[in-house]
C-alpha cells in the first residue's frame, strides 16, 4: 500500500509536463499545424525558466514564488520560439514536420553553448527547493490529503488550473469554435470571415505557452529544478504527441493519457521498492523501454479509428474549395 | 537566338531553383553561425568562419590527414542521408535514421566479435550484418505504416529510443564486446576493420568508395526502373498511385527496408573503420544518447534536394563545417556553433522546398519544363478525374509527406 501511494505521488509530477505539452499539440493541431516542434519548446522553456530562477535565486524570494516567476519565463520562451514555427508553417508554407525538426535539433545547441559559455557546465542548476512536503490543512483530509497534498510539487496544482482553463477555452469561446474550424475545413471557415493565418498563428503560439512552461514544469518535478542541454526533457515533448493522439484532441482524454504514461514511466524508473517487480530478473533497461513500447502499441490500436482534425498538416490554400 | 534559349532552359530548370534555394539556405546558417562567432569573440570571428568553411584544413598540422577525416567521418552522413532522400522520395519522413544507424553500428559489432571469420572475409560479413540490422528497424516503421497507419514519424522517433536502450543493454551485456572498466566496447578485431587507404593518421576507407556506390545505384533506381518510377509517383500523388494499380504497402515496405539498411550500413562503415594507431580501433560508448548522425543525414538529404547525387555532395559539405567547426577551437569556438548552423540551414531548407516547387510550376507554365512531373501526372489524371476518387484531391503534391 506504501508502495502505491509513493508511485502516484510520484506520478503527479510527472503526468504535468505531459499533460501540459499534449494540451500544447492539441491547440495547435487543432488550429491546423502539426507541431513537432513540442520537444525543442519545452526544452527551451526549461532553460529560459531555470536560467531566470538561477539569477533570482539569491533575492531572498520564497521557492513557490520563483516557481511562478520561473513558470511565466518559460512561457513567453515557449510562445517566442514556437512563433518561428508558425513563420514557417503558416506563412511561408514550410514542411510543418521538417520546420519541425530543425526547431528541436536549435534548442540543445544554443543552451549547450550558452552554458558551456558562461558557466562552463552542460546545463543550469539551481539551488532551490522546490518540493513540498506537507500543504498545510489538506494534508490532515485521510487518504486524499496523503495522495495529492503531501510530498508533491505546485506544478500538479497549476498544471490542473491550466487544464480547466485550455477546456473552457477550446470548448466554451467564440475563439476555441474558430480554432477548431480552421483545423477542419479552413476554407469553409475562412467563408464566414475568420482568418485562418491568424487563428493557426494562435493555436501554435498557444502550444508555445503550454509547451514551454511544460518543459519548466519538467525541470521543476523531474529534475528537481535543474535542466541539462543532453538529456533535454528525454522525449517527453515526443511522447506528449502520442498521449495526444491516445487523448483522441480531446482534453480530459488527454488528462487520463498523460496520468497513464506517467505512471508507467514512474513504474519504469521505481522498479527496485517495488517488491513484485524487484523480484524478476529483468533488464532495468527494459522497463526504461516501457513508456516509448506503450506508445508504439497505443497506436497500433488508435492510428486508424482516430479522430483527428482533418486539415491538420495540411497547408492553407485559400484558393482551394 | 540560340543562346536566349539555353539560359531560359537553366533558368527554368527544376535544378536550378532547388539549387539556388539550397545555397539560400546554407548562406543563412552561415551568416548566423558568423554573427554568434562575432558576439562571442569579435577579433577573430573573420578566422574563425574561415577555418570553418575550409574544413580547417589550412590550420591543421597534417592536412591530409584531415582530408581524410573529413571524408571518412562524410561517410555516415553521406549514408544516412541517402537514407532520408530515398524514403522521402515516397512522401515519408524517415526520422528513425538515427535508431537505424545505431543498429546497424550494434550488428556490425556483434558480426566483428562473434563470428572468427578470415580477414577479407570478416569485414564484408559485418558490413552486411550492418544492412541488416538497420534494414529490421527500419522494416518495422514501414510495417507499423503500412499494417495499421500508424505515423511513421513518431514511431520512428519511439523506436530510435527504443532502439538506443536496447543497443547500450545488449553492448553492457556482452562480455565478449564489452569493457566495463572502461565504460566502452572492446577494440574490433583487425580482419573485421574495414581496408584503409592508407592515408597516416587517418580513419579513412573504402567506406567512402561504398557510399558513393550506393548513391549512384540508387539514382539509378530511382530514375531508371520501374520500382523507383512507383516510388516517386507515390511520392507525387499517393492516392493516384494505388488509383492506377501500385502496391502502395508492399512500396513503404521495400523503401524502408532499403532506407533502413543504408543508415545500417553507415552505422557498420563508422564502427568497422581502421585504426589510426595499429592495435586499436574506433568505439562505441553507451551512454543512452540517440546518435547524431541521423540528424546530420536529414540535413545533408534537405541540402542534397533528396537527389542521391547532390546528397554526395550535401553530405561532404556538412562533413566539412563540422570537422572545421572543431577545428574553429583554436581560436576559442565551440563546436555547438556549428550544430546552430546545421539547425538553421535545415529550417531554412524546410520552406526553400516551397520556392523551388513555386519555381518549377512557374517554369512549367510558361514553357513546359518540368516535362517529368506533368508527363507523370498526366498519365494517372486521366483515370482520376473520372470521379472514381476525390480523397487526394486535397492533398497532392508536397503535402502527402506531412502526414
Amino acid at each position: 500500500m506504501d508502495t502505491l501511494i509513493y508511485l502516484i505521488q510520484c506520478t503527479l509530477p510527472v503526468a504535468v509536463p505531459l499533460l501540459l505539452a499534449a494540451l500544447g499539440g492539441m491547440f495547435s493541431e487543432r488550429s491546423g499545424v502539426v507541431n513537432i516542434a513540442l520537444e525543442g519548446i519545452m526544452l527551451f522553456g526549461a532553460f529560459l525558466g531555470t536560467l531566470t530562477v538561477f539569477f533570482l535565486q539569491d533575492g531572498g524570494i520564497s521557492a513557490q514564488v520563483l516557481l511562478l516567476v520561473g513558470m511565466v519565463a518559460a512561457a513567453v520562451a515557449g510562445a517566442v520560439y514556437s512563433l518561428l514555427l508558425a513563420v514557417a508553417a503558416v506563412s511561408l508554407k514550410a514542411n510543418q514536420t521538417i520546420a519541425g525538426t530543425a526547431l528541436n535539433m536549435l534548442v540543445p545547441a544554443v543552451m549547450l553553448l550558452v552554458c558551456k559559455t558562461l558557466f562552463d557546465s552542460d546545463g543550469i542548476a539551481t539551488d532551490v527547493y522546490f518540493f513540498i512536503p506537507e500543504v498545510p490543512v489538506l494534508a490532515e483530509i485521510p487518504v486524499i490529503g496523503e495522495l495529492f497534498f503531501t510530498k508533491t510539487y505546485a506544478t500538479v496544482y497549476l498544471g490542473l488550473v491550466l487544464l480547466v482553463l485550455s477546456t473552457i477555452l477550446l470548448y466554451k469561446t467564440r475563439f476555441g469554435l474558430r480554432l477548431r474550424a480552421c483545423g477542419e475545413h479552413p476554407q469553409a471557415a475562412a467563408s464566414v470571415g475568420i482568418n485562418v493565418y491568424r487563428m493557426r498563428y494562435a493555436g501554435v503560439v498557444i502550444s508555445g505557452i503550454l509547451g514551454g512552461t511544460g518543459g519548466f514544469f519538467y525541470a521543476v518535478g523531474v529534475m528537481n529544478g535543474n535542466s541539462n542541454g543532453y538529456t533535454g526533457v528525454a522525449g517527453f515533448g515526443f511522447l506528449a504527441l502520442a498521449v495526444m493522439i491516445f487523448g483522441q484532441w480531446q482534453p480530459v482524454k488527454i488528462l487520463i493519457a498523460s496520468l497513464m504514461f506517467a505512471f508507467f514511466r514512474t513504474v519504469a524508473y521505481s522498479t527496485s521498492i517495488i517488491p513484485i517487480l524487484s523480484s524478476i530478473p529483468v533488464d532495468n533497461s527494459y522497463y526504461k523501454m516501457l513508456p516509448y513500447i506503450v506508445t508504439i502499441i497505443v497506436l497500433i490500436f488508435t492510428s486508424r479509428t482516430g479522430r483527428a482534425p482533418k486539415a491538420r498538416g495540411v497547408v492553407y490554400d485559400k484558393g482551394k474549395r | 537566338m540560340p543562346e536566349q534559349n539555353r539560359i531560359q532552359k537553366i533558368r527554368n530548370h527544376p535544378g536550378s531553383a532547388s539549387f539556388l534555394a539550397t545555397i539560400l539556405a546554407i548562406f543563412s546558417g552561415l551568416l548566423l553561425g558568423f554573427l554568434i562567432m562575432l558576439l562571442a569573440g569579435p577579433s577573430a570571428a573573420g578566422n574563425g568562419i574561415l577555418v570553418v568553411l575550409t574544413g580547417g584544413i589550412p590550420v591543421a598540422l597534417n592536412a591530409a590527414k584531415q582530408l581524410g577525416q573529413i571524408f571518412y567521418q562524410a561517410v555516415p552522413v553521406l549514408l544516412t542521408g541517402l537514407s532520408v532522400g530515398f524514403v522521402f522520395k515516397l512522401g515519408l519522413f524517415n526520422i528513425g535514421v538515427a535508431g537505424q544507424y545505431t543498429m546497424g553500428l550494434f550488428f556490425a559489432m556483434y558480426a566483428a566479435f562473434s563470428f572468427p571469420l578470415p580477414s577479407g572475409v570478416h569485414w564484408v560479413v559485418c558490413l552486411l550484418a550492418g544492412m541488416l540490422g538497420g534494414a529490421l528497424w527500419g522494416t518495422l516503421t514501414g510495417l507499423l505504416k503500412a499494417w495499421r497507419g500508424v505515423n511513421e514519424v513518431i514511431a520512428a522517433i519511439m523506436l530510435n529510443y527504443i532502439g538506443m536502450y536496447l543497443v547500450d543493454m545488449w553492448v553492457q551485456g556482452n562480455t565478449a564486446m564489452y569493457e566495463a572498466s572502461r565504460a566502452r566496447t572492446k577494440y574490433i578485431p583487425a580482419s573485421a576493420q574495414l581496408p584503409s587507404l592508407g592515408i597516416s593518421g587517418s580513419n579513412l576507407n573504402i567506406g567512402i568508395f561504398l557510399a558513393i556506390g550506393a548513391a549512384v545505384l540508387l539514382w539509378i533506381v530511382l530514375n531508371k526502373t520501374v520500382f523507383g518510377y512507383e516510388l516517386r509517383a507515390t511520392g507525387l500523388n499517393p492516392d493516384a498511385a494505388v488509383y492506377a494499380g501500385m502496391n502502395s504497402r508492399r512500396n513503404i515496405l521495400v523503401t524502408m527496408l532499403i532506407g533502413g539498411a543504408l543508415a545500417g550500413l553507415g552505422g557498420a562503415c563508422t564502427i568497422l573503420a581502421p585504426a589510426v594507431i595499429p592495435g586499436s580501433s574506433v568505439t562505441y560508448e553507451p551512454i543512452n544518447v540517440i546518435a547524431q548522425a541521423g540528424f546530420h543525414g536529414i540535413a545533408a538529404a534537405l541540402l542534397g534536394g533528396a537527389n542521391p547525387l547532390g546528397i554526395i555532395f550535401s553530405a561532404i559539405f556538412i562533413s566539412l563545417i563540422r570537422r572545421g567547426g572543431s577545428a574553429a577551437a583554436l581560436y576559442g569556438y565551440r563546436l555547438e556553433i556549428i550544430d546552430i548552423v546545421i539547425a538553421v540551414v535545415i529550417y531554412c531548407a524546410s520552406f526553400s522546398l516551397l520556392i523551388r516547387e513555386l519555381t518549377e510550376k512557374i517554369g512549367q507554365k510558361r514553357t513546359g519544363a518540368g516535362a517529368e512531373r506533368s508527363e507523370m501526372t498526366k498519365k494517372h489524371r486521366t483515370r482520376k478525374e473520372s470521379g472514381m476518387t476525390d480523397r487526394g484531391k486535397k492533398e497532392g503534391g508536397d503535402t502527402a509527406w506531412i502526414r
